[in-house]
């Protein structure tokens, strides 16, 4: 690489590549698009790569039913932003249909049901790609992803047997009823993300910034108490206290926790993440189950 | 250590890190990673109650990098891993690959990105036969910088007599190489931190930079801008609405050189002359396009041009044949034989390709040339000839790792079954043949 471009240039220059890659080699690709931060950005690339014209796939929404109202709102207003085509796939639909079982008690979380909706929906709308935002830098499993990630007809990842992916070539082949996850961001850190959104000056759902919300303390973590999503103990009802706070990641409101930050600009909030010594992913509920917890819901089809 | 960044002024450097197995690499970018500050307290956290679950002494840093369940539980590295920090000079990608013998196709992914790779040795056993294997890998691959670490100094007293003969074996056998590498000999302790950010004081006749503040520094210049200007078509953008009715983009990646508008350009294969009309972005319109970043271009007439296609300055033509000599390294269980079909991807070309003869086998630890091999099996590395369906447009690998690479994907299965390095059309024998090893 040239070394008169920015690492910016060069992380955004990759991701439209492998963005017009995967719309190049796949029938019917689709694009996940939660309003979390990641997607949104995924989702800013794609306009640049596919400019003047409109994006040529869906964007693809899991939705868990216990969204953050503002992620939604966010989300709404992106799709008629672009001109892109919203398609969701429910996971309320998955449990009322009986595909997929809800989790019992208070740590309960639709987190892991989303894999059963997200496979059910590829099936159903036959997408043979499907983009994430997913990043290397977030977990240690993901460290171990391939830009193109093969999947077999059940949706399922094999860590041991990917495809060696060499120089800038990508290798989307596959058999009827596989397809495949494509991970742009694969190369960009936290800091990278938040850097081009300052850049770029994307707009966010201000649920990254800090504001004030009722939330509860459970495991270091600050859970919130306003969506009602979260299954409340009767001691912790008496503890929900109104914090300054902000997320870090935005999923589904039953596993994302929030911390405790004045950040209200994009530059604060640089700031915090260069001083941060808590990943991000530090306060998703979902990871900590165990210690290859990531890697196991992988493995099934998660994103 | 201020970890802010400025993205308008940071560059990147990617490089990779090869040795045998525990040489120390997962604790050197373990330490990398940590003395930089750029690992997270829970990330610690975590890595410290695997140590203590597994009864290892110190805090094991390689925890760190080796994510799958596997890989945690054999204490080895079985894929890539691509890990990531920065300085406040620089962003860094590293991708640490396996040592294992097994494992040459990961070294040779890994390397496929790098523009600097890292090569351990350990201090008590010196250049083996891995050290010459790795070092020939990241030539043959052409990555323009390599660090030759000598690791484990706390384990050889510290001693500069040890040190002095590694590099006296080293240079030995780097004088056996017909192309010249670029070498930055570092005495470390990965364990201990010695010389990996911090200067060691336990080695005060070493002179050199601590290995941080080599990789900060390091010049890496591909020579990608100086090069002949190559645009591989990804994508067609045709908006199809009225306000850009008769816009047809041509999408792409630059892979080297830099087009200007106006420049002169012909596409091939059609091999028609154009003239660049336009260079679009988002944001507007530019006036170049420059190496590595992504534009879509407009032509003066209109010629049908695909996905596949190749654009290049008018006086700057590529090589062109069906029939190709590469060097290849061979990447399944199943293995290569004369006659072999593929799908074989070049650049954003995909054509069918069969393999009429298998010229040659390397060995990669003696270099030495095994003529007239049968099969390659996996991890085998040599130069077969390649018939294609329909010309390949490219420049030789030694001029231009993107228009000089390919991949073989298997008909049955689509996996991709090997890497492909071309070194000349058949019948060009204007290339010397003491060149190929790129060495």
């Amino acid at each position: 690489m040239s070394s008169s471009i920015t690492h910016l240039q060069y992380l955004e220059s990759e991701a439209i590549y492998i963005l017009r890659e995967t719309a190049a080699q796949f029938g019917k690709p689709a694009m996940l698009f939660s309003g979390g931060k990641d997607s949104i950005v995924m989702a800013w690339l794609a306009r640049k790569a596919f400019h003047p014209a409109h994006l040529p796939f869906p964007l693809l929404h899991i939705d868990t039913g216990h969204n953050f109202p503002e992620a939604i709102e966010y989300r709404d207003w992106f799709v008629k932003e672009v001109k892109a085509t919203l398609v969701v796939g429910s996971v309320q639909k998955s449990i009322d249909e009986g595909r997929a079982v809800e989790e019992k008690g208070h740590n309960a979380s639709r987190n892991k049901l989303q894999t059963v909706t997200l496979l059910d929906t590829i099936e159903q709308h036959e997408f043979d790609a499907c983009l994430g935002g997913g990043r290397r830098d977030e977990e240690k499993a993901r460290a171990k992803e391939r830009f193109f990630s093969h999947r077999d007809e059940f949706g399922q990842w094999d860590p041991k047997n990917q495809r060696p992916e060499l120089w800038n070539i990508f290798n989307g082949r596959k058999n009827f009823g596989e397809h495949f996850r494509v991970f742009p961001l694969s190369n960009w850190t936290e800091m990278d993300v938040w850097q081009y959104i300052r850049q770029e000056n994307i707009p966010l759902p201000n649920l990254y910034f800090s504001h004030q919300r009722r939330v509860i303390e459970r495991h270091g973590q600050f859970l919130d108490a306003e969506t009602g999503f979260v299954q409340l103990l009767d001691e912790e009802k008496s503890r929900i206290k109104e914090m300054t706070v902000r997320f870090r990641t935005v999923g589904d409101a039953t596993c994302t926790g929030a911390v405790l930050s004045d950040a209200s600009t994009i530059d604060d909030v640089v700031a915090e993440v260069a001083a941060a010594r808590q990943t991000e992913r530090g306060t998703r509920a979902d990871d900590r189950r165990s210690e290859t917890a990531m890697e196991d819901r992988k493995k099934e089809g998660y994103f | 250590m201020d970890l802010l960044v400025n993205p308008t002024e940071s560059s990147l450097l990617r490089f990779t890190t090869a040795g045998s197995v525990d040489d120390g690499k997962s604790t050197l970018i373990g330490r990398l990673l940590y003395d930089s500050k750029s690992i997270f307290e829970d990330q610690l956290l975590a890595v410290e109650e695997s140590s203590k679950r597994r009864g290892d002494e110190h805090v094991n840093l390689a925890l760190l990098t080796d994510g799958l369940r596997a890989e945690r539980e054999q204490g080895i590295t079985i894929d890539v891993a691509y890990r990531y920090f920065a300085t406040p000079k620089r962003k860094f990608i590293i991708a640490d690959t396996p040592g294992h013998i097994q494992y040459t196709r990961n070294m040779v992914t890994g390397a496929s990105t790098a523009d600097l790779a890292i090569i351990l040795v350990d201090a008590r056993h010196g250049v083996v036969e891995q050290t010459r294997r790795h070092t020939f890998l990241a030539s043959l691959l052409r990555i323009e910088q390599i660090v030759l670490a000598i690791n484990k100094m706390d384990l050889v007293e510290f001693s500069e007599a040890r040190y002095n003969e590694i590099l006296a074996d080293f240079e030995q056998f780097r004088g056996s190489l017909e192309n010249k590498v670029n070498v930055t000999v570092i005495p470390m302790s990965a364990l201990n931190g010695d010389n990996v950010v911090d200067r060691s004081a336990n080695m005060p006749w070493f002179t050199g930079k601590p290995l941080l503040e080599h990789l900060e520094s390091v010049q890496v210049h591909v020579g990608e801008s100086e090069g002949t200007a190559r645009f591989p078509v990804q994508w067609v953008i045709r908006p199809q609405s009225d306000e850009y009715h008769d816009f047809r983009g041509f999408a792409g990646r630059v892979a080297s050189g830099t087009f200007k508008v106006g420049d002169e350009v012909t596409a091939y294969p059609a091999g028609m002359n154009t003239r660049i009309t336009g260079i679009h972005t988002l944001e507007g319109a530019k006036e170049e396009a420059i190496p590595s970043l992504s534009y879509s271009i407009t032509l003066a007439n209109e010629i049908d041009i695909s996905r596949g296609d190749l654009i290049t300055k008018a006086d700057e033509p590529p090589q062109h044949s069906p029939h190709i000599d590469a060097m290849i390294c061979w990447f399944t269980e199943k293995p290569l034989k004369p006659r072999g079909k593929f799908y074989l991807r070049h650049t954003t070309r995909t054509v069918r390709a069969s393999v009429p003869d298998l010229l040659y086998k390397v060995n990669i630890s003696t270099m030495e040339r095994v003529p007239g091999p049968t099969e390659f099996g996996l991890n085998d590395i040599g130069c077969i000839r390649l018939r294609c369906a329909s010309p390949l447009f490219f420049d030789p690998y030694n001029t231009n790792r993107t228009t000089g690479s390919f991949i073989l994907v298997d008909e049955q299965t689509n996996n991709t079954v090997a890497a492909g390095m071309i070194l000349r059309a058949v019948g060009d024998e204007s290339i010397k043949s003491t060149d190929e090893f790129a060495i």
